[in-house]
Protein backbone atom coordinates (compact mmCIF):
# COMPACT_ATOMS: atom_id res chain seq x y z
CA UNK A 1 0.00 0.00 0.00
CA UNK A 2 1.72 3.52 -1.09
CA UNK A 3 2.55 5.64 1.52
CA UNK A 4 1.88 9.44 2.00
CA UNK A 5 3.14 12.82 3.41
CA UNK A 6 0.04 14.62 3.49
CA UNK A 7 -0.90 18.05 4.98
CA UNK A 8 -4.56 16.94 6.17
CA UNK A 9 -6.84 19.86 7.37
CA UNK A 10 -8.73 19.56 10.96
CA UNK A 11 -12.19 19.76 10.34
CA UNK A 12 -13.33 19.20 14.02
CA UNK A 13 -12.05 18.15 17.32
CA UNK A 14 -14.17 17.20 19.28
CA UNK A 15 -13.43 16.08 23.61
CA UNK A 16 -14.85 12.75 23.58
CA UNK A 17 -13.62 12.14 27.60
CA UNK A 18 -12.11 14.35 30.31
CA UNK A 19 -8.81 13.23 28.07
CA UNK A 20 -9.19 12.09 25.02
CA UNK A 21 -10.17 14.21 21.98
CA UNK A 22 -11.88 13.01 18.34
CA UNK A 23 -9.64 14.57 15.19
CA UNK A 24 -11.52 14.76 12.28
CA UNK A 25 -9.05 14.99 9.58
CA UNK A 26 -10.23 15.71 5.80
CA UNK A 27 -8.44 16.34 2.08
CA UNK A 28 -9.48 18.08 -1.15
CA UNK A 29 -8.20 15.36 -2.70
CA UNK A 30 -9.77 11.66 -1.95
CA UNK A 31 -7.63 10.24 0.85
CA UNK A 32 -5.09 7.15 0.41
CA UNK A 33 -6.28 3.38 1.23
CA UNK A 34 -5.88 2.54 4.72
CA UNK A 35 -7.34 -0.50 6.39
CA UNK A 36 -8.33 -1.11 9.99
CA UNK A 37 -5.02 -1.41 12.15
CA UNK A 38 -2.87 0.70 10.27
CA UNK A 39 -1.65 4.10 11.62
CA UNK A 40 -0.50 7.66 11.00
CA UNK A 41 2.44 9.43 12.52
CA UNK A 42 1.57 12.76 13.33
CA UNK A 43 4.08 15.53 13.01
CA UNK A 44 3.37 18.20 16.36
CA UNK A 45 4.40 21.70 15.65
CA UNK A 46 5.19 24.08 18.92
CA UNK A 47 5.85 21.58 21.58
CA UNK A 48 9.55 22.73 22.46
CA UNK A 49 9.51 18.77 24.20
CA UNK A 50 8.39 16.97 21.64
CA UNK A 51 10.56 15.79 18.65
CA UNK A 52 9.47 12.84 17.36
CA UNK A 53 6.24 12.00 15.18
CA UNK A 54 3.14 10.53 17.10
CA UNK A 55 2.00 7.21 15.98
CA UNK A 56 -2.00 7.23 16.26
CA UNK A 57 -3.75 4.42 14.91
CA UNK A 58 -6.93 5.11 12.77
CA UNK A 59 -9.87 5.36 14.46
CA UNK A 60 -12.39 5.75 11.33
CA UNK A 61 -12.07 6.35 7.76
CA UNK A 62 -15.48 8.04 6.40
CA UNK A 63 -15.38 7.74 2.83
CA UNK A 64 -18.44 9.64 1.86
CA UNK A 65 -17.17 12.98 3.77
CA UNK A 66 -13.56 12.19 3.05
CA UNK A 67 -13.04 12.12 6.71
CA UNK A 68 -9.81 10.40 8.57
CA UNK A 69 -10.59 10.29 12.51
CA UNK A 70 -8.07 10.32 15.04
CA UNK A 71 -8.76 9.59 18.44
CA UNK A 72 -5.61 10.76 21.17
CA UNK A 73 -5.37 10.31 24.40
CA UNK A 74 -3.78 13.88 25.70
CA UNK A 75 -0.78 11.73 27.73
CA UNK A 76 2.13 15.08 27.30
CA UNK A 77 2.82 17.80 25.83
CA UNK A 78 2.90 16.47 22.56
CA UNK A 79 -0.47 14.95 22.58
CA UNK A 80 -1.97 18.01 24.40
CA UNK A 81 -0.81 19.91 21.41
CA UNK A 82 -2.88 18.15 19.14
CA UNK A 83 -5.82 18.48 21.30
CA UNK A 84 -5.64 22.17 20.78
CA UNK A 85 -5.56 22.08 17.20
CA UNK A 86 -8.35 24.04 15.22
CA UNK A 87 -10.36 23.69 12.42
CA UNK A 88 -8.84 24.72 9.68
CA UNK A 89 -5.36 23.96 11.09
CA UNK A 90 -3.28 21.76 8.88
CA UNK A 91 -1.90 18.39 10.32
CA UNK A 92 1.66 16.77 8.44
CA UNK A 93 0.68 13.45 8.88
CA UNK A 94 2.76 9.73 7.59
CA UNK A 95 0.25 7.37 6.47
CA UNK A 96 -1.11 4.52 6.26
CA UNK A 97 1.68 2.82 8.32
CA UNK A 98 1.74 -1.01 9.74
CA UNK A 99 0.09 -3.92 7.97
CA UNK A 100 -3.43 -3.96 9.51
CA UNK A 101 -5.66 -6.64 10.82
CA UNK A 102 -6.29 -9.63 9.04
CA UNK A 103 -9.69 -10.21 7.77
CA UNK A 104 -11.58 -13.07 8.18
CA UNK A 105 -14.58 -11.99 5.92
CA UNK A 106 -17.26 -14.85 6.72
CA UNK A 107 -20.91 -13.96 7.66
CA UNK A 108 -20.59 -17.46 9.76
CA UNK A 109 -17.70 -16.42 12.26
CA UNK A 110 -18.43 -14.98 15.17
CA UNK A 111 -15.88 -11.94 15.81
CA UNK A 112 -15.22 -10.06 19.61
CA UNK A 113 -13.54 -7.23 19.35
CA UNK A 114 -11.68 -6.57 22.90
CA UNK A 115 -10.34 -3.09 23.61
CA UNK A 116 -9.25 -0.99 26.86
CA UNK A 117 -8.87 2.83 27.21
CA UNK A 118 -7.78 4.38 24.06
CA UNK A 119 -7.10 0.87 22.37
CA UNK A 120 -10.44 1.06 21.30
CA UNK A 121 -9.85 3.35 18.78
CA UNK A 122 -8.83 1.25 15.74
CA UNK A 123 -11.41 -1.56 17.41
CA UNK A 124 -14.14 1.26 15.46
CA UNK A 125 -12.89 1.09 11.84
CA UNK A 126 -12.49 -2.58 12.16
CA UNK A 127 -16.05 -3.15 13.23
CA UNK A 128 -17.51 -0.94 10.83
CA UNK A 129 -16.11 -3.24 8.27
CA UNK A 130 -16.91 -5.90 9.61
CA UNK A 131 -20.38 -4.81 9.54
CA UNK A 132 -20.21 -3.48 5.93
CA UNK A 133 -18.92 -7.31 5.03
CA UNK A 134 -22.63 -8.28 6.61
CA UNK A 135 -20.47 -9.39 9.74
CA UNK A 136 -22.18 -8.89 13.01
CA UNK A 137 -18.78 -8.01 15.40
CA UNK A 138 -19.46 -7.89 19.39
CA UNK A 139 -17.18 -5.40 21.05
CA UNK A 140 -15.91 -6.21 24.35
CA UNK A 141 -14.52 -2.44 25.46
CA UNK A 142 -13.26 -1.98 29.11
CA UNK A 143 -12.33 1.28 31.09
CA UNK A 144 -11.17 2.59 34.13
CA UNK A 145 -14.48 4.53 35.09
CA UNK A 146 -17.84 5.19 32.55
CA UNK A 147 -16.37 8.58 31.40
CA UNK A 148 -13.45 6.97 29.97
CA UNK A 149 -15.55 5.06 27.76
CA UNK A 150 -15.30 6.48 24.64
CA UNK A 151 -17.29 7.03 21.40
CA UNK A 152 -20.17 4.20 22.90
CA UNK A 153 -22.86 5.14 20.67
CA UNK A 154 -20.53 5.09 17.44
CA UNK A 155 -19.77 1.50 18.38
CA UNK A 156 -23.38 0.73 18.88
CA UNK A 157 -23.86 1.49 15.08
CA UNK A 158 -21.74 -1.53 14.05
CA UNK A 159 -22.58 -4.58 16.89
CA UNK A 160 -23.31 -5.90 19.81
CA UNK A 161 -21.55 -3.67 22.84
CA UNK A 162 -20.74 -5.27 25.90
CA UNK A 163 -18.84 -3.00 28.65
CA UNK A 164 -16.47 -3.67 32.04
CA UNK A 165 -15.25 -0.68 34.05
CA UNK A 166 -13.39 -1.34 37.31
CA UNK A 167 -15.07 0.31 39.44
CA UNK A 168 -18.32 -0.86 38.41
CA UNK A 169 -19.92 2.88 37.32
CA UNK A 170 -20.83 1.33 33.83
CA UNK A 171 -21.85 -2.15 32.69
CA UNK A 172 -19.96 -5.16 34.60
CA UNK A 173 -17.45 -4.36 37.44
CA UNK A 174 -14.04 -5.57 36.55
CA UNK A 175 -11.33 -6.17 33.45
CA UNK A 176 -12.62 -7.28 29.89
CA UNK A 177 -11.77 -10.62 30.82
CA UNK A 178 -14.22 -10.68 34.08
CA UNK A 179 -17.00 -10.26 31.97
CA UNK A 180 -19.73 -12.73 31.82
CA UNK A 181 -19.99 -13.10 28.12
CA UNK A 182 -16.47 -14.83 27.48
CA UNK A 183 -18.47 -17.27 29.83
CA UNK A 184 -21.31 -17.86 28.16
CA UNK A 185 -20.29 -17.85 24.40
CA UNK A 186 -18.01 -19.16 22.12
CA UNK A 187 -15.94 -17.45 19.75
CA UNK A 188 -13.91 -17.69 16.64
CA UNK A 189 -11.82 -14.92 16.16
CA UNK A 190 -10.95 -12.38 18.33
CA UNK A 191 -9.22 -8.86 17.83
CA UNK A 192 -7.53 -6.95 20.80
CA UNK A 193 -5.62 -3.43 21.41
CA UNK A 194 -5.10 -1.84 24.59
CA UNK A 195 -2.69 -1.60 27.51
CA UNK A 196 -0.50 -4.25 27.74
CA UNK A 197 -1.52 -6.31 30.74
CA UNK A 198 -4.87 -6.54 29.54
CA UNK A 199 -3.75 -7.78 25.89
CA UNK A 200 -2.12 -10.19 27.43
CA UNK A 201 -4.77 -11.79 29.70
CA UNK A 202 -6.89 -11.84 26.54
CA UNK A 203 -4.62 -14.29 24.56
CA UNK A 204 -4.24 -15.97 27.73
CA UNK A 205 -8.49 -16.66 27.53
CA UNK A 206 -7.81 -17.00 23.68
CA UNK A 207 -4.98 -19.86 23.67
CA UNK A 208 -6.96 -21.96 26.51
CA UNK A 209 -9.76 -21.47 24.35
CA UNK A 210 -8.19 -22.50 21.16
CA UNK A 211 -9.11 -19.66 19.85
CA UNK A 212 -7.42 -17.08 16.57
CA UNK A 213 -6.39 -14.13 18.07
CA UNK A 214 -4.14 -10.85 17.03
CA UNK A 215 -3.24 -8.24 18.88
CA UNK A 216 -2.62 -4.50 18.05
CA UNK A 217 0.83 -3.84 19.95
CA UNK A 218 2.18 0.23 20.72
CA UNK A 219 5.82 -0.08 21.86
CA UNK A 220 7.79 3.04 21.69
CA UNK A 221 8.87 4.04 18.50
CA UNK A 222 11.14 6.44 16.46
CA UNK A 223 9.95 6.45 12.49
CA UNK A 224 7.40 4.10 11.69
CA UNK A 225 9.11 3.10 8.68
CA UNK A 226 10.56 -0.20 9.37
CA UNK A 227 14.37 1.79 9.45
CA UNK A 228 15.63 2.76 12.97
CA UNK A 229 14.60 -0.92 14.51
CA UNK A 230 13.45 1.20 17.80
CA UNK A 231 9.93 -0.10 18.32
CA UNK A 232 11.10 -4.08 17.86
CA UNK A 233 9.03 -7.09 19.57
CA UNK A 234 10.47 -10.25 20.20
CA UNK A 235 8.57 -12.94 18.41
CA UNK A 236 8.91 -16.84 16.96
CA UNK A 237 10.68 -14.75 13.82
CA UNK A 238 13.36 -13.02 16.29
CA UNK A 239 12.74 -9.27 17.30
CA UNK A 240 10.36 -7.66 14.16
CA UNK A 241 9.03 -4.03 14.31
CA UNK A 242 5.56 -3.36 15.35
CA UNK A 243 5.92 -0.45 13.25
CA UNK A 244 6.31 -2.49 9.73
CA UNK A 245 5.82 -5.92 10.28
CA UNK A 246 2.92 -4.87 13.35
CA UNK A 247 1.33 -3.34 14.75
CA UNK A 248 -0.70 -6.29 14.11
CA UNK A 249 0.70 -9.98 15.23
CA UNK A 250 -1.38 -13.45 15.70
CA UNK A 251 -0.37 -14.32 19.57
CA UNK A 252 0.75 -17.37 18.42
CA UNK A 253 4.11 -15.18 16.55
CA UNK A 254 3.91 -13.21 20.33
CA UNK A 255 6.62 -14.80 22.90
CA UNK A 256 3.74 -13.67 25.14
CA UNK A 257 2.94 -17.30 27.25
CA UNK A 258 4.62 -16.43 30.45
CA UNK B 1 21.81 25.08 -11.52
CA UNK B 2 24.85 24.69 -9.92
CA UNK B 3 27.01 21.60 -9.88
CA UNK B 4 26.64 19.72 -6.91
CA UNK B 5 28.74 16.48 -7.93
CA UNK B 6 31.51 16.11 -5.38
CA UNK B 7 33.98 13.29 -5.12
CA UNK B 8 35.36 11.46 -2.12
CA UNK B 9 38.30 9.82 -3.37
CA UNK B 10 37.81 7.88 -6.70
CA UNK B 11 33.82 7.61 -5.65
CA UNK B 12 31.27 10.24 -7.53
CA UNK B 13 28.59 11.65 -5.82
CA UNK B 14 26.03 13.64 -7.94
CA UNK B 15 25.19 15.86 -4.73
CA UNK B 16 26.97 15.83 -1.74
CA UNK B 17 23.66 14.43 0.43
CA UNK B 18 23.72 10.87 1.31
CA UNK B 19 21.48 9.44 3.95
CA UNK B 20 23.21 7.93 7.81
CA UNK B 21 23.20 4.06 8.02
CA UNK B 22 20.26 2.84 10.57
CA UNK B 23 18.10 5.95 9.83
CA UNK B 24 16.92 5.16 6.16
CA UNK B 25 16.59 1.25 6.02
CA UNK B 26 17.38 -0.22 2.95
CA UNK B 27 16.68 3.05 1.05
CA UNK B 28 13.08 0.63 0.17
CA UNK B 29 11.45 1.80 2.94
CA UNK B 30 11.34 5.39 1.85
CA UNK B 31 10.95 4.62 -1.43
CA UNK B 32 6.91 5.95 -1.54
CA UNK B 33 8.06 9.43 -0.60
CA UNK B 34 11.48 10.65 -2.67
CA UNK B 35 13.22 9.72 -5.63
CA UNK B 36 15.94 7.33 -4.36
CA UNK B 37 18.47 7.99 -6.91
CA UNK B 38 17.98 11.87 -6.82
CA UNK B 39 20.46 12.17 -3.76
CA UNK B 40 24.44 11.56 -3.98
CA UNK B 41 24.64 8.09 -1.64
CA UNK B 42 22.59 5.93 0.32
CA UNK B 43 24.43 4.45 3.55
CA UNK B 44 22.39 1.08 4.69
CA UNK B 45 21.99 -0.19 8.08
CA UNK B 46 24.92 -2.09 10.13
CA UNK B 47 25.89 -4.91 8.88
CA UNK B 48 28.00 -7.65 10.79
CA UNK B 49 29.55 -11.23 9.61
CA UNK B 50 27.01 -13.26 11.82
CA UNK B 51 23.48 -12.32 12.45
CA UNK B 52 22.65 -10.03 15.80
CA UNK B 53 19.59 -9.93 17.35
CA UNK B 54 20.74 -6.17 18.85
CA UNK B 55 20.04 -5.38 22.50
CA UNK B 56 16.20 -5.78 23.77
CA UNK B 57 13.33 -3.21 23.71
CA UNK B 58 12.98 -0.80 25.33
CA UNK B 59 15.92 0.98 22.08
CA UNK B 60 14.80 4.61 22.22
CA UNK B 61 14.13 7.13 24.44
CA UNK B 62 13.03 11.04 23.31
CA UNK B 63 14.83 14.00 24.32
CA UNK B 64 15.46 18.08 23.64
CA UNK B 65 15.59 18.26 20.15
CA UNK B 66 16.90 14.49 19.68
CA UNK B 67 17.15 10.81 20.92
CA UNK B 68 18.76 8.22 21.96
CA UNK B 69 19.08 4.68 20.52
CA UNK B 70 20.55 1.46 21.81
CA UNK B 71 19.53 -0.75 19.12
CA UNK B 72 22.84 -2.54 19.20
CA UNK B 73 23.50 -3.70 15.23
CA UNK B 74 20.45 -5.89 14.78
CA UNK B 75 20.84 -6.94 11.50
CA UNK B 76 20.35 -10.45 9.35
CA UNK B 77 24.31 -11.00 8.60
CA UNK B 78 26.61 -10.23 5.57
CA UNK B 79 25.50 -13.35 3.30
CA UNK B 80 21.90 -12.37 4.18
CA UNK B 81 22.18 -9.27 2.90
CA UNK B 82 24.06 -10.45 -0.54
CA UNK B 83 21.21 -12.86 -1.30
CA UNK B 84 18.73 -11.30 -0.30
CA UNK B 85 19.34 -7.51 -0.09
CA UNK B 86 21.57 -7.04 -2.40
CA UNK B 87 19.67 -7.85 -5.61
CA UNK B 88 16.68 -5.32 -4.37
CA UNK B 89 18.80 -2.52 -4.23
CA UNK B 90 21.55 -2.94 -6.83
CA UNK B 91 19.80 -0.82 -9.50
CA UNK B 92 19.14 2.15 -7.53
CA UNK B 93 20.88 5.01 -9.62
CA UNK B 94 22.67 6.22 -6.82
CA UNK B 95 26.10 4.96 -4.34
CA UNK B 96 24.75 2.42 -2.56
CA UNK B 97 27.06 2.24 0.04
CA UNK B 98 27.06 -0.36 3.36
CA UNK B 99 27.79 0.53 6.71
CA UNK B 100 30.03 -2.42 8.12
CA UNK B 101 30.79 -3.71 11.83
CA UNK B 102 32.35 -6.44 13.69
CA UNK B 103 34.04 -7.50 16.82
CA UNK B 104 37.39 -8.40 15.84
CA UNK B 105 39.49 -6.84 13.28
CA UNK B 106 39.01 -10.67 11.38
CA UNK B 107 35.23 -10.35 11.38
CA UNK B 108 35.43 -6.68 9.80
CA UNK B 109 37.63 -7.81 7.10
CA UNK B 110 35.95 -10.81 6.02
CA UNK B 111 32.69 -9.14 6.08
CA UNK B 112 34.02 -5.95 3.63
CA UNK B 113 35.46 -8.89 1.58
CA UNK B 114 32.25 -10.22 1.08
CA UNK B 115 30.80 -6.79 0.14
CA UNK B 116 33.90 -6.17 -2.30
CA UNK B 117 32.90 -8.69 -4.27
CA UNK B 118 29.23 -6.68 -5.03
CA UNK B 119 29.72 -4.70 -7.95
CA UNK B 120 26.94 -2.36 -7.39
CA UNK B 121 28.41 -1.18 -4.16
CA UNK B 122 31.27 0.83 -4.62
CA UNK B 123 32.07 2.25 -0.96
CA UNK B 124 31.74 0.81 2.43
CA UNK B 125 31.53 2.94 5.77
CA UNK B 126 33.28 1.17 8.36
CA UNK B 127 31.73 1.45 11.72
CA UNK B 128 34.48 1.74 14.54
CA UNK B 129 32.27 3.48 16.93
CA UNK B 130 29.03 1.99 17.42
CA UNK B 131 28.31 2.77 21.48
CA UNK B 132 25.62 0.03 22.07
CA UNK B 133 27.60 -2.80 22.10
CA UNK B 134 29.87 -4.39 24.13
CA UNK B 135 32.00 -6.27 22.01
CA UNK B 136 33.55 -4.22 19.71
CA UNK B 137 32.26 -1.16 17.89
CA UNK B 138 33.06 1.75 19.94
CA UNK B 139 36.01 -0.24 21.60
CA UNK B 140 38.04 0.24 18.47
CA UNK B 141 37.14 3.84 17.50
CA UNK B 142 38.30 4.92 20.70
CA UNK B 143 42.12 4.56 20.73
CA UNK B 144 44.39 4.88 18.19
CA UNK B 145 45.75 1.26 17.84
CA UNK B 146 42.34 -0.12 17.79
CA UNK B 147 40.81 2.22 14.87
CA UNK B 148 44.54 1.58 12.83
CA UNK B 149 44.25 -2.43 13.70
CA UNK B 150 40.82 -2.48 12.22
CA UNK B 151 41.09 -0.42 9.73
CA UNK B 152 44.75 -2.59 8.86
CA UNK B 153 42.71 -5.67 8.43
CA UNK B 154 40.08 -3.85 6.07
CA UNK B 155 42.33 -2.34 3.68
CA UNK B 156 43.66 -5.72 2.86
CA UNK B 157 40.09 -7.15 2.16
CA UNK B 158 38.92 -3.98 0.52
CA UNK B 159 39.79 -2.40 -2.66
CA UNK B 160 37.13 -0.19 -3.33
CA UNK B 161 36.23 3.42 -1.63
CA UNK B 162 36.85 2.94 1.99
CA UNK B 163 34.87 5.31 4.58
CA UNK B 164 35.79 5.01 8.38
CA UNK B 165 33.21 6.33 10.74
CA UNK B 166 34.60 7.73 13.91
CA UNK B 167 33.11 8.45 17.29
CA UNK B 168 32.85 11.51 19.19
CA UNK B 169 33.09 9.69 22.30
CA UNK B 170 37.01 10.30 22.57
CA UNK B 171 39.58 13.25 24.06
CA UNK B 172 40.71 13.86 20.45
CA UNK B 173 38.54 12.77 17.69
CA UNK B 174 41.48 14.60 15.10
CA UNK B 175 44.30 11.75 16.37
CA UNK B 176 41.89 8.69 14.95
CA UNK B 177 41.29 10.55 12.38
CA UNK B 178 45.08 10.56 11.36
CA UNK B 179 45.78 7.25 12.69
CA UNK B 180 42.85 5.70 10.06
CA UNK B 181 44.25 7.97 7.25
CA UNK B 182 47.56 6.70 7.53
CA UNK B 183 46.45 3.32 7.78
CA UNK B 184 44.99 3.81 3.95
CA UNK B 185 41.18 5.03 4.67
CA UNK B 186 40.01 6.65 1.94
CA UNK B 187 37.60 9.10 3.62
CA UNK B 188 36.24 9.92 7.45
CA UNK B 189 32.93 9.99 8.02
CA UNK B 190 31.55 12.09 11.65
CA UNK B 191 30.23 12.01 13.65
CA UNK B 192 28.42 8.88 15.16
CA UNK B 193 26.56 9.05 17.98
CA UNK B 194 27.35 10.61 21.58
CA UNK B 195 26.85 8.55 24.05
CA UNK B 196 24.20 9.33 26.73
CA UNK B 197 21.60 8.26 29.23
CA UNK B 198 17.38 8.82 30.15
CA UNK B 199 15.71 8.10 33.68
CA UNK B 200 12.05 7.19 34.56
CA UNK B 201 11.57 8.71 37.49
CA UNK B 202 8.54 7.15 38.36
CA UNK B 203 10.06 3.33 38.09
CA UNK B 204 13.55 4.80 39.07
CA UNK B 205 15.39 3.28 36.65
CA UNK B 206 17.55 3.35 33.02
CA UNK B 207 14.91 4.22 30.25
CA UNK B 208 16.83 1.99 27.67
CA UNK B 209 17.16 -1.82 28.13
CA UNK B 210 21.10 -1.68 28.42
CA UNK B 211 21.46 1.83 30.82
CA UNK B 212 22.93 4.16 27.90
CA UNK B 213 22.52 4.87 24.09
CA UNK B 214 23.84 7.30 21.39
CA UNK B 215 22.35 10.42 21.12
CA UNK B 216 21.48 12.14 17.70
CA UNK B 217 19.37 14.56 16.31
CA UNK B 218 19.77 18.55 16.05
CA UNK B 219 20.70 18.49 20.02
CA UNK B 220 24.54 17.46 18.34
CA UNK B 221 24.85 19.40 15.66
CA UNK B 222 27.19 22.17 17.38
CA UNK B 223 29.47 19.10 18.72
CA UNK B 224 29.38 17.46 14.98
CA UNK B 225 30.15 20.83 13.74
CA UNK B 226 33.37 21.33 15.40
CA UNK B 227 34.66 18.27 15.12
CA UNK B 228 34.21 18.49 11.46
CA UNK B 229 36.27 21.49 11.31
CA UNK B 230 39.43 20.19 13.36
CA UNK B 231 39.11 17.02 11.86
CA UNK B 232 38.98 18.01 8.15
CA UNK B 233 42.29 20.59 9.19
CA UNK B 234 44.00 17.62 10.21
CA UNK B 235 44.11 15.23 7.51
CA UNK B 236 44.26 15.25 3.18
CA UNK B 237 41.02 12.65 2.63
CA UNK B 238 37.85 13.76 2.56
CA UNK B 239 35.67 14.77 5.35
CA UNK B 240 32.23 12.95 5.53
CA UNK B 241 30.28 15.05 8.21
CA UNK B 242 27.20 14.23 9.88
CA UNK B 243 25.07 15.17 12.90
CA UNK B 244 21.76 17.01 13.35
CA UNK B 245 21.70 17.79 9.94
CA UNK B 246 18.11 18.44 8.84
CA UNK B 247 18.30 21.77 6.94
CA UNK B 248 20.06 22.79 3.85
CA UNK B 249 21.33 25.66 6.38
CA UNK B 250 22.73 22.54 8.57
CA UNK B 251 24.60 20.80 5.30
CA UNK B 252 25.82 24.25 3.96
CA UNK B 253 27.52 24.83 7.85
CA UNK B 254 29.49 21.39 7.32
CA UNK B 255 30.10 21.57 3.79
CA UNK B 256 31.55 25.33 4.97
CA UNK B 257 33.41 23.55 7.81
CA UNK B 258 35.29 21.38 5.41
CA UNK B 259 32.95 18.34 4.92
CA UNK B 260 33.05 17.12 1.22
CA UNK B 261 29.63 15.33 1.25
CA UNK B 262 26.76 15.18 4.42
CA UNK B 263 24.81 12.57 5.89
CA UNK B 264 21.45 13.26 6.91
CA UNK B 265 20.06 10.46 10.09
CA UNK B 266 17.61 11.29 12.77
CA UNK B 267 15.68 14.06 10.13
CA UNK B 268 15.09 11.17 7.98
CA UNK B 269 12.18 9.84 10.91
CA UNK B 270 10.56 13.58 11.37
CA UNK B 271 10.57 14.21 7.77
CA UNK B 272 11.08 11.05 5.01
CA UNK B 273 11.50 13.09 1.93
CA UNK B 274 13.75 15.51 4.06
CA UNK B 275 17.02 14.40 2.12
CA UNK B 276 15.67 15.55 -1.16
CA UNK B 277 14.98 18.97 0.06
CA UNK B 278 18.01 19.83 1.61
CA UNK B 279 19.44 19.20 -1.92
CA UNK B 280 17.47 21.18 -3.36
CA UNK B 281 18.15 24.01 -0.72
CA UNK B 282 21.60 23.44 -1.12
CA UNK B 283 21.49 24.15 -5.16
CA UNK B 284 19.04 27.17 -4.33
CA UNK B 285 21.51 28.79 -2.05
CA UNK B 286 24.39 28.12 -4.32
CA UNK B 287 22.45 29.49 -7.37
CA UNK B 288 21.39 33.12 -5.39
CA UNK B 289 24.84 33.36 -4.28
CA UNK B 290 26.21 33.40 -7.63
CA UNK B 291 28.03 29.80 -7.21
CA UNK B 292 28.74 27.67 -10.49
CA UNK B 293 29.65 24.26 -8.03
CA UNK B 294 29.25 23.27 -4.33
CA UNK B 295 33.12 22.79 -4.53
CA UNK B 296 33.86 26.72 -4.26
CA UNK B 297 32.13 26.32 -0.57
CA UNK B 298 33.66 23.74 0.92
CA UNK B 299 36.05 24.36 3.42
CA UNK B 300 35.84 28.15 2.68
CA UNK B 301 35.42 29.28 6.48
CA UNK B 302 38.24 32.18 6.84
Amino acid sequence: MKKYILDLTVKTVERISPKHVLIRLTDEKPLPEMVPGQFVELRVDGSATTFLRRPISINFVDRKQNELWLMVAMVGDGTRRLGELKAGDKLNCVLPLGNGFTSHPSPLTSHLLVGGGVGVAPLLYLGAQMKAQGMEPTFLLGARTASDLLMMDEFKKYGRVCVTTEDGSEGEKGFVTNHSLLQQERFDMIYTCGPTPMMKAVARYAREKGIECEASLENLMACGLGACLCCVEKTTEGNLCVCKDGPVFNIKKLLWQN
Amino acid sequence: MAKLNVNIGALSLKNPVMTASGTFGYGLEFADFMPLDGIGGIIVKGTTLKPREGNDYPRMAETASGMLNCVGLQNKGVDYFCEHIYPQIKDIDTNMIVNVSGSSPEDYAECAARIDALENIPAIELNISCPNVRDGGMAFGVTCAGASSVVKAVRQAYHKTLIVKLSPNVTDITEIARAVEAEGADAVSLINTLMGMAIDIEKRKKVLSIGTGGLSGPAVKPVALRMVYQVAKAVKIPVVGLGGISTAKDALDFLMCGATAIEIGTANFLDPAVSIKVRDGINDWLDSHGCQSVEEIIGCLE
